[in-house]
């Protein structure tokens, strides 16, 4: 919570002529009121939280829910691409490291619920806690039992992957991700009979996932406040599932970025070898930021399979690594408030953003004959925007401030000779 | 001052490197001996900082071997040769530009904090504590260096003479046994190189650590050492006391060449 936040405190300070003074008499108030170091953290979320009272139904859904047409399946969809763009985060924004194959992370948690929550290894009949109503055929792990391994199956995935390309550098190594994010949709769509098992369901997916719960008895023991089961009428509950996931990721991402695993990070992003020179071991801590990522990706991925109810091998394409790349960018790579900012904004844009500006375009402007299908251009507009970006704002809408000083350098401050590296 | 009973911290034998058909380092001998100020010279091109890089582990030797505080150190990668106690500078400043003079020097205690994941994640009372400590010491070290209350200022908004004191700030944070200077007084004026001479020798004196240093300024380099090596060509060329070297036949003719080199 740096300056970024300096408007919302009228009364912090008179008003001045330059921002960066702004900042400043802010940030004093904050030094001198310890409380606002919880207070301001606690309203954002509560204000998250109570999304569904006052921007699905009540005094602000006129803007949210019909203006801008953030229902609920947009704001699943947003909280899903928010995580995944903070998991990304730490392997891009912190560490350096382009990864165009995020995506791979996503799919494998997804598929990790396929295994672990649904029936589609039908043979088998093992139960654990599940939540289900009747005892299905399959594997029924419990939900948040399988987020979990869902977590631990990326890691292990993204340690797995990491170890051979980390190697590389760059260029070299964004094009070896993207291979990966490549690869593994594929092995999915052809893993329908891998030495003749069923592994994958192929190219027809896996439907008929375990949903979320918490069972009867702490269904009852909480007086009906938790679900037994969560449904796809009932939506609220899967948004606050995601949130809470959600504000565990901005956490670790935020502790971590603090820790001396985050300045390692960093220190191999500036100068790999000054890095390893000063006693940071480069493929540890590459694999580190590759894992966390993987993790968030896992989670983000299981959650997302059961909500849609359905995984399917088209539904995990590179266009997903690029959106989520985007978001990064766009947000300000590095900080986790313009990340969770640009992921807002893109993955709007991306599920109904565009066909609402559609929709007030054709309807605003006479004569545009009502026909402008704007989400056609998607992919146009995102090229765009982030071409835009680059030539205007290359730190992002709100860069960490280590980034801004970074596109602030001017050609001079190069070094100019180099040892062999 | 440097004792002849005194062991080695550090001895290369028969070292070579060769980069295709060049011989950058050919069959070098050298050896350092505890608590000394031994200098490393010759002249641009003669294989001292490719020498540097084999001794701190960037590059692996063709041939031949490293042995530090008794234990062989050729192949190891540069951050197991630090976590055993060897820091080096950079010849051309490397420095995290875009962390605070305070990281950079926290980046160089990797080896000597114990961190862990999942205690940074919950900030373990154990952990805050060994943050607490990293932080007062890099402090200190700043202070020592010539830094003090530039904590906070970003690496690259430091002057030419500041970054180089922070790159030696940054080395000693990893608690060296033995530090590497490639060229620390480059660039620097007669007075701040006069204040950095007088900083080696306080090291030396006050905080037990043996330097090699690469230097072109003969001043330095005859004011402070115990010894002197010249490197010509990748190879040894000549090595003994400081008075020696200035009288030596061949060094002579190496930095000032002869009608046929020139």
């Amino acid at each position: 919570m740096s300056g970024e936040a300096g408007q919302q405190a009228p009364k912090a300070s008179r008003p001045r002529a330059t921002t960066s003074s702004w900042r400043a008499s802010w940030r004093r108030y904050r030094r001198e009121h310890r409380w606002l170091r919880w207070a301001i953290p606690l309203a954002i979320i509560v204000l998250a939280f109570s999304y569904p009272w006052w921007g699905l139904e009540g005094p602000l859904s006129f803007i949210f829910n019909d203006g801008l047409g953030i229902d609920n399946d947009t704001l699943f969809n947003m909280s899903v691409y928010v995580m995944l763009a903070l998991g990304l985060n730490v392997v891009v924004g912190y560490a350096g490291l382009l990864d165009l194959g995020y995506v791979a992370f996503f799919a494998l948690g997804a598929y990790t619920l396929g295994w672990f929550g649904s029936g589609l290894f039908s043979t088998r009949d093992i139960h654990f806690l599940d939540t289900n109503a009747t005892r299905l055929p399959g594997i029924h792990l419990s939900f948040w039992a399988v987020v979990i391994l869902a977590g631990a199956v990326c890691a292990f995935a993204g340690v797995l992957i990491g170890w051979p390309t980390l190697r590389l550098r760059g260029d070299y190594l964004a094009i070896v991700t993207l291979g990966f994010g490549e690869i593994i949709p594929d092995v999915f769509r052809n893993g329908d009979s891998i030495a003749g098992h069923n592994l994958t369901g192929g190219v027809r997916g896996v439907t008929q996932l375990d949903r979320p719960g918490f069972g009867d008895t702490l269904h009852n023991a909480t007086g009906g406040i938790l679900p037994v089961r969560y449904n796809s009428l009932e939506l609220r509950p899967w948004f606050w599932t995601i949130l809470v996931m959600m504000l565990i990721t901005i956490f670790v991402n935020l502790r971590l970025r603090d820790s001396k695993l985050g300045r390692a990070w960093i220190a191999v992003r500036e100068d790999e070898i000054a890095a390893s020179a000063m006693g940071v071991p480069l493929m540890r801590t590459k694999l580190w930021a590759y894992a966390i990522g993987a993790i968030f990706g896992g989670f983000a991925g299981a959650v997302y399979g059961s909500f849609i109810n359905g995984i399917f091998p088209t539904g995990f394409s590179f266009q997903i690594s690029v959106i989520v790349l985007v978001m990064v960018i766009v947000g300000g790579m590095g900080n986790i408030w313009g990340v969770i900012a640009g992921a807002m904004l893109v993955s709007w844009l991306n599920f109904r953003g565009l066909d609402k500006i559609g929709e007030w375009i054709n309807g605003g402007i006479p004569g545009s004959g009502n026909d402008i299908a704007i989400a056609k251009y998607k992919f146009g507009i995102f090229g765009g925007l982030l071409v835009i970006m680059m030539l205007f704002r290359p730190e992002g809408l709100i860069p960490s401030s280590r980034r801004k000083a970074e596109f602030a350098e001017g050609e001079g401050t190069a070094t100019l000779y180099d040892v062999r590296t | 001052m440097a004792d002849p009973g005194a062991k080695n911290i550090l001895e290369a034998v028969q070292v070579r490197k060769e980069f295709g058909g060049l011989i950058a380092v050919n069959d070098v001998d050298f050896v350092i001996p505890q608590g000394s100020i031994v200098s490393l010279i010759g002249p641009n091109g003669a294989g001292k900082t490719t020498f540097f890089n084999i001794l701190t582990g960037v590059y692996k030797p063709t041939a031949g071997g490293v042995i530090f505080d008794g234990a062989p150190i050729s192949g190891l990668p540069p951050h197991k040769v630090t976590a055993l106690g060897m820091a080096r500078t950079f010849q051309n400043i490397r420095l995290f530009h875009n962390m605070t003079a305070l990281e950079n020097v926290l980046v160089a205690m990797h080896s000597r904090i114990k961190g862990g994941v999942w205690r940074s994640i919950f900030r373990t009372p154990a952990l805050k504590r060994e943050e607490q400590g990293a932080r007062e010491r890099a402090r200190e070290l700043l202070a020592f260096s010539g830094l003090p209350g530039r904590e906070d200022a970003y690496a690259k908004n430091l002057s030419y003479g500041d970054q180089r004191r922070l790159e030696v700030a940054r080395a000693l944070a990893s608690e060296p046994q033995l530090l590497l200077l490639d060229e620390p007084s480059a660039g620097m004026n007669p007075e701040e190189t006069a204040n950095f001479t007088e900083f080696v020798s306080t090291l030396r004196a006050e905080h037990d650590i043996t330097v090699l240093l690469i230097e072109h300024d003969m001043r330095v380099v005859m004011g402070i050492s115990d010894r002197v090596t010249v490197l010509d060509y990748g190879e040894k060329i000549a090595e003994g006391l400081p008075k020696e070297i200035q009288h030596d036949e061949r060094v002579i003719e190496a930095y000032l060449g002869t009608a046929a080199t020139a």
